[in-house]
C-alpha cells in the first residue's frame, strides 16, 4: 500500500504534467487553424458523448504537417539549425578537450579548483553568460576595439547578429557539458598504459592517438551529445546573439507562438523537432547504458 | 608531483580565460560611470542604485524568488520519492514509462516543454500567474532532482536499509532514521540545482507565465534584446557574486569534511 | 569408557539426541527467484546453541537460506519455524533474530555506542536501560574508549566489533553471520575466530554463519552444512566432514586431497577394495556401507595421511609405487608430488621435524607410498 503510493504520487505528476501536455501538442499539430480562443479547431468537447469524440476525430489531419514541407522557411530551419548544432558541437569538442586533457594532467591539488571552477559557470544564470558577449561582439564592442587599437583591422568586424556570434555563443555556454564527461574519461585511464605505450615503442603523440583518445571516446560522445541535443532546439542564443538571417527552429516555434499565433503550425513544428532529436536521444542513452556496463 | 607541460599551460590558460573574461568584462562595466557599456568613463556605483530604484525589477526579482523556494522544494520531495522508486521499487507495471519520463524533461528541448504546458493550462482553463509557473517548474526540475539522488541512492549499501530492519525498524522508520540522514548531502544539492534551474529559466517561464507573473529573466531577456544597458550589468553581478559566494562556501565545506575524514581514517589506523 | 562415562561428557551434540527439539526447521523449503532456483526442497534442523556453519563457493544458495532466516526473502514453497513457530509472515523487524552483514552495516552517521543502542531504542526500553546494556555489549568486544567514534574513525577489527556487539545487543535467540570475517586480513580473522567462539559460548546465543572459508567454517563451527547448487550435500561435523567426506564433492571442497579413481573389487565389514591400475595392488578405504562389485568408485586419501619412503613399506595395507615429479618445501613440511607408471598423480605430505631431513628424497627418484586402510574413504559419488 505505502509502495503503491510512493510510486503512484511522482507518476501521476509526471503523466499529468509531461505526458498529458505532450499528447495535447500532438492533437493541436493535427487540428486546424481557426480565428478564435483557443484558436484551433476540433476541439474534443466531451459532453457530446461518442458523437463528440467522432466529430473531433474526423476534424484531424496532416495538414500542418504538409504545409511544413511546403513553406521552405520551416525545412531550411530546421537544416540550418541542424547545420548549427552540428558546427558548434564539433567546435565545443575542439576548445573542451584540450582543457579536460590539461586539467588531468594538472598537479594534484588544483584539480578541485580547477573543477570548481568549470563547474562555476553551469551555476551563474545563462541568460546572463548569453548577454556578456553583446558588449564583447557588437561593432562598438571590445573585441573589434582591441583588433583595430592594435592596427590588426581598420574597420570594424560585424560579429554580432551573425551565425558566428551564435557558435560562439553555444561553445561558451556549453563548454561545461563538453569538458566534464571528458575529464572524467580521461581521469579514469591508467597512467601505466601510457607508459606501456611508450615502452613499446610509440612517440608521446602517437601514444595519445592510440591510447588516450580511443579510451576517452565514451566521454567524447557523451559531451557531443549533451551539446548537441540542446543547442538543436535553442531559443536564447540565436535571440540575443544572432541576426534576422539567423534561423533555428527554437526561434521559429516561439516566433509562430506568440508573435503569428498560430497553434497548430506550431505544435506540428515541436512534433518534427521531437521526431528529430529523437534519434540522437536515443544513440545517447546508449553510450550511457554501455558506460554503465563497462563501470561495472 | 606532476609539472605541467607548455602546451597544457596554455591550453587551461586560454581556456579559463575564455570562460571568465566575458563575465569579468560584465562585472567591471556595472561600475561604469557612463550609460555606454563599451567605453570606460569612471568608477561609479550609480547604476546599482538605479537597479535598486526600478521597481518592476525588484517586483520580478520576488517573483521569482518565490517561485524558486516553492517549486524547488516540491521538486525535491517529488524527485526524492521517484529517485527512490527508480532505484528500489523493482518492477512494477509502466516502469519504462516512468523512467522514460524521468529522463524525456532532461533532454527535451524547453521550447516543447514550455508550449506543451501551457497548450494544458489553457486546456484545463488554468489562468496563467505564479501556480502555472511553479507547476511547471517543480516538473521539469523534479526529474533532474531524481538523478542526483538517485546516482547517491544506487551506491547506497542496501544493506544498511536491512540492518534498520533487522535491529527493529519500520519500512518507514528505516527511511527517516537510515535512509534518509545518509543521502541528505544529495537531496540537498538536488534542491540547490532545482532553485538555480528555476531562478535561471526563460524560456518554460515565458510560455507559462501571466502578465502578472513576470519573472527576472524575462524582465531581463526583454530588456537585453533592445541593448546592453548597464543596469543590467549591474544585476548580473550581484547574481554572479551569490553564486560564487555560494559554490566557493559548497566546495570549501566539502573540502574541509573530506580531509577531516581522511585524518580521522589516518588515526584510526594507528 | 563406560556407557555411563559416555553419558556425563560434556559432549555438545543434541542433533544426536531425538528428544531434542530443534530451534530451527527448515522444511521442504524451496525458493525460486523467477526461473532459477536457489534453494532445492531442502530440509534441516539446527538446534539450539549450536554454532552452524553454511559452507560453500559463491551461488550455493547458502546466502539465500540465511536471508530466510533473517526474513528478508520468504520461501517459494514449504516452511521455516523458529522455536515452533512459522516464519513466513514475520517481518525482519518483529523476528527474535539479528543479523551481522557482510559490509557490517554500520550506520555512517551515528556514532559506535549508538550504532549499539539503536535496535534498543526500538523497542522503546527505558534511556537507563539502554546506557547499561550498551556498555555491557561494549565491554563484550573491549571497545569501551571507542564508544563516540563515528564508524570511519575506527578500524576494519573494530567495526567488525561493533557489528558483532550491536547485532547481539537485543539478546536474539539467533545470530546470523554473514561472512563476518570476510574483510579482515588473514592474521587478524584467525584471532577473531576464537574471539567469535568465546563470545558465542558466553552468550548462550544460537549462531549461524555463512562462510565460503573451509577452515574458517572448520575453527569455529559445532556442524557444518556444505552446500551446492541449492542443496545441501553433507552436514556432519568439522572432523567427520574432513575425515569422512560423504561424496567426492566434500571431499574436494574441504582441504587437499588426492582422488584415485577404480572398480570396487571387495566390499564389507566397513572397507571396500578398489582396482586402480594395472600393476598396482588394489587399494583399501572406509565404507559403511556395502558397494556392489563392479561399481565405479573414488578412494579419497587426505596427502598428510599418505607416508613416504624409498624402499617398500613393510606390513601396510596399501602401497603404490611412482616417480617424483615435483617437491615443494613449505618450512613446517614438504610435499611431493609422485606420478604412478599410469599417470595418475598423488600428493604426499612429511613434516620437516628435522633440518634438512628427508634430503634422500629428490627429483625423478622411484619412490613408495604408503596409508592405513581406514586413511581413505572409497567414495561413490
Amino acid at each position: 500500500m505505502k509502495r503503491f503510493a510512493l510510486i503512484s504520487i511522482p507518476y501521476l505528476w509526471l503523466l499529468a504534467l509531461f505526458l498529458v501536455p505532450f499528447l495535447i501538442v500532438l492533437k493541436i499539430s493535427l487540428s486546424d487553424t481557426e480565428l478564435a480562443i483557443p484558436p484551433y479547431t476540433p476541439t474534443l468537447d466531451i459532453a457530446q458523448g461518442w458523437a463528440g469524440v467522432r466529430e473531433w476525430w474526423a476534424g484531424l489531419d496532416m495538414e500542418n504537417f504538409v504545409w511544413l514541407t511546403e513553406d521552405d522557411l520551416y525545412w531550411k530551419a530546421y537544416l540550418s539549425s541542424l547545420k548549427i548544432a552540428i558546427i558548434s558541437t564539433l567546435l565545443t569538442l575542439m576548445v573542451g578537450y584540450p582543457i579536460a586533457y590539461g586539467m588531468t594532467r594538472a598537479p594534484d591539488e588544483w584539480r578541485p579548483t580547477l573543477m570548481m571552477l568549470i563547474i562555476l559557470p553551469f551555476w551563474t544564470s545563462f541568460l546572463i553568460r548569453v548577454y556578456s558577449w553583446k558588449a564583447i561582439l557588437s561593432n562598438e564592442g571590445l573585441l573589434n576595439q582591441l583588433l583595430i587599437g592594435i592596427g590588426l583591422i581598420d574597420e570594424p568586424l560585424v560579429i554580432l547578429n551573425t551565425n558566428i556570434a551564435v557558435y560562439i555563443g553555444i561553445v561558451y555556454t556549453y563548454l561545461p557539458f563538453m569538458v566534464l564527461p571528458i575529464y572524467a574519461a580521461l581521469e579514469r585511464l591508467d597512467e601505466s598504459l601510457l607508459e606501456a605505450a611508450e615502452d613499446l615503442g610509440c612517440s608521446r603523440f602517437t601514444a595519445f592517438w592510440l591510447v588516450t583518445f580511443p579510451l576517452s571516446k565514451q566521454g567524447v560522445i557523451a559531451g557531443s551529445f549533451l551539446v548537441f541535443i540542446p543547442a538543436m532546439g535553442e531559443y536564447v542564443i540565436p535571440a540575443l546573439l544572432g541576426g534576422s538571417k539567423t534561423l533555428m527552429i527554437g526561434k521559429v516555434l516561439f516566433e509562430e507562438f506568440f508573435a503569428n499565433r498560430d497553434w497548430p503550425v506550431a505544435s506540428a513544428v515541436a512534433v518534427v523537432l521531437l521526431l528529430i532529436l529523437i534519434i540522437p536521444i536515443v544513440l545517447f542513452q546508449r553510450n550511457e547504458e554501455k558506460q554503465r556496463e563497462a563501470g561495472k | 608531483m606532476r609539472k605541467l607541460s607548455w602546451f597544457n599551460t596554455l591550453t587551461l590558460t586560454l581556456g579559463f580565460a575564455f570562460l571568465y573574461i566575458p563575465m569579468l568584462i560584465l562585472i567591471l562595466y556595472s561600475f561604469n560611470a557612463g550609460k555606454l557599456v563599451t567605453v570606460w568613463s569612471g568608477f561609479s556605483f550609480k547604476w546599482y542604485g538605479e537597479l535598486f530604484q526600478n521597481e518592476a525589477f525588484l517586483q520580478a526579482a520576488w517573483v521569482t524568488l518565490k517561485v524558486a523556494v516553492v517549486s524547488s522544494t516540491f521538486a525535491t520531495i517529488l524527485g526524492t520519492m521517484a529517485a527512490y522508486v527508480m532505484v528500489r521499487a523493482g518492477r512494477f507495471r509502466g516502469r519504462t514509462l516512468f523512467s522514460g519520463m524521468i529522463y524525456a524533461p532532461l533532454v527535451m528541448p524547453e521550447v516543447i516543454t514550455g508550449l506543451s504546458l501551457l497548450l494544458l493550462f489553457i486546456a484545463i482553463g488554468l489562468d496563467r500567474g505564479v501556480l502555472t509557473i511553479v507547476l511547471a517548474h517543480t516538473t521539469f526540475s523534479m526529474c533532474y532532482v531524481s538523478v542526483v539522488v538517485s546516482s547517491r541512492l544506487v551506491t547506497f549499501d542496501q544493506s544498511l536499509e536491512e540492518a534498520a530492519l533487522d535491529l527493529g525498524c519500520t519500512g518507514f522508520e528505516a527511511f527517516r532514521l537510515v535512509t534518509l540522514p545518509i543521502t541528505l548531502p544529495a537531496v540537498i544539492s538536488g534542491w540547490l540545482l532545482a532553485f538555480t534551474l528555476s531562478l535561471d529559466d526563460l524560456v518554460i517561464a515565458s510560455f507559462t507565465s501571466g502578465p502578472s507573473s513576470t519573472t527576472l529573466p524575462i524582465k531581463i531577456f526583454s530588456a537585453v534584446r533592445l541593448g546592453v544597458t548597464p543596469e543590467i550589468n549591474a544585476l548580473s553581478t550581484i547574481m554572479i557574486g551569490l553564486v560564487t559566494i555560494g559554490v566557493i562556501g559548497a566546495s570549501l565545506t566539502s573540502k574541509r569534511a573530506i580531509a577531516k575524514k581522511q585524518k580521522d581514517e589516518r588515526e584510526a589506523i594507528s | 569408557m563406560s556407557d555411563a562415562a559416555k553419558a556425563s561428557a560434556p559432549v555438545f551434540e543434541p542433533w544426536k539426541n531425538p528428544s531434542e527439539k530443534p530451534l530451527i526447521r527448515f522444511e521442504n523449503v524451496t525458493k525460486r527467484f523467477g526461473d532459477f532456483t536457489a534453494i532445492d526442497d531442502l530440509t534441516i534442523n539446527i538446534y539450539e546453541r549450536e554454532f552452524f556453519a553454511l559452507l560453500g563457493p559463491s551461488g550455493c544458495g547458502k546466502t539465500t537460506m540465511m536471508r530466510m532466516l533473517g526474513g528478508f526473502e520468504t520461501p517459494t514453497e514449504g516452511a521455516i519455524t523458529i522455536d515452533g513457530q512459522n516464519m513466513s509472515a514475520v517481518p525482519p523487524n518483529k523476528r527474535a533474530v539479528n543479523m551481522m552483514f557482510q559490509s557490517y552495516a554500520l550506520f555512517p552517521h551515528l556514532s559506535v555506542a549508538e550504532n549499539i543502542a539503536f535496535g534498543l531504542k526500538r523497542d522503546k526500553l527505558p534511556a537507563d536501560r539502554i546506557a547499561a546494556r550498551v556498555e555491557e555489549m561494549l565491554s563484550l568486544v573491549q571497545l569501551n574508549k571507542f564508544a563516540s567514534r563515528k564508524p570511519h574513525q575506527i578500524s576494519g577489527g573494530q567495526r567488525q566489533r561493533v557489528a558483532l556487539a550491536r547485532s547481539l545487543a537485543k539478546a536474539p535467540k539467533l545470530l546470523l553471520l554473514d561472512e563476518p570475517l570476510g574483510a579482515l586480513d588473514k592474521k587478524l580473522r584467525q584471532d577473531t575466530q576464537f574471539e567469535l567462539m568465546d563470545i558465542q559460548e558466553t552468550t548462550g546465543t544460537t549462531f549461524v554463519i555463512v562462510t565460503h572459508d573451509q577452515e574458517e567454517a572448520m575453527t569455529v563451527a559445532s556442524r557444518i552444512a556444505v552446500m551446492d547448487h541449492g542443496k545441501i550435500v553433507q552436514v556432519d561435523t568439522p572432523a567427520k566432514i574432513y575425515e569422512e567426506p560423504g561424496s567426492v564433492y566434500v571431499a574436494d571442497f574441504i582441504g587437499d586431497v588426492n582422488l584415485i579413481k577404480g572398480m570396487v573389487v571387495k566390499s564389507g565389514n566397513d572397507h571396500a577394495s578398489i582396482s586402480w591400475a594395472e600393476g598396482q595392488q588394489d587399494l583399501i578405504g572406509i565404507a559403511h556401507d556395502e558397494i556392489p562389485h563392479g561399481t565405479d568408485a573414488t578412494l579419497a586419501v587426505r596427502p598428510e595421511k599418505v607416508t613416504i619412503s624409498t624402499d617398500r613399506p613393510e606390513g601396510v595395507t596399501n602401497a603404490l609405487s611412482g616417480k617424483v615429479l615435483d617437491i615443494a618445501y613449505l618450512g613446517n613440511m614438504s610435499t611431493y608430488v609422485i606420478e604412478t607408471a599410469n599417470g595418475t598423480l598423488i600428493k604426499a605430505q612429511a613434516a620437516n621435524t628435522r633440518r634438512i631431513s628427508r634430503r634422500a628424497i629428490t627429483w625423478d627418484q622411484q619412490v613408495w607410498l604408503s596409508f592405513t586402510d581406514t586413511a581413505g574413504v572409497v567414495l561413490t559419488s
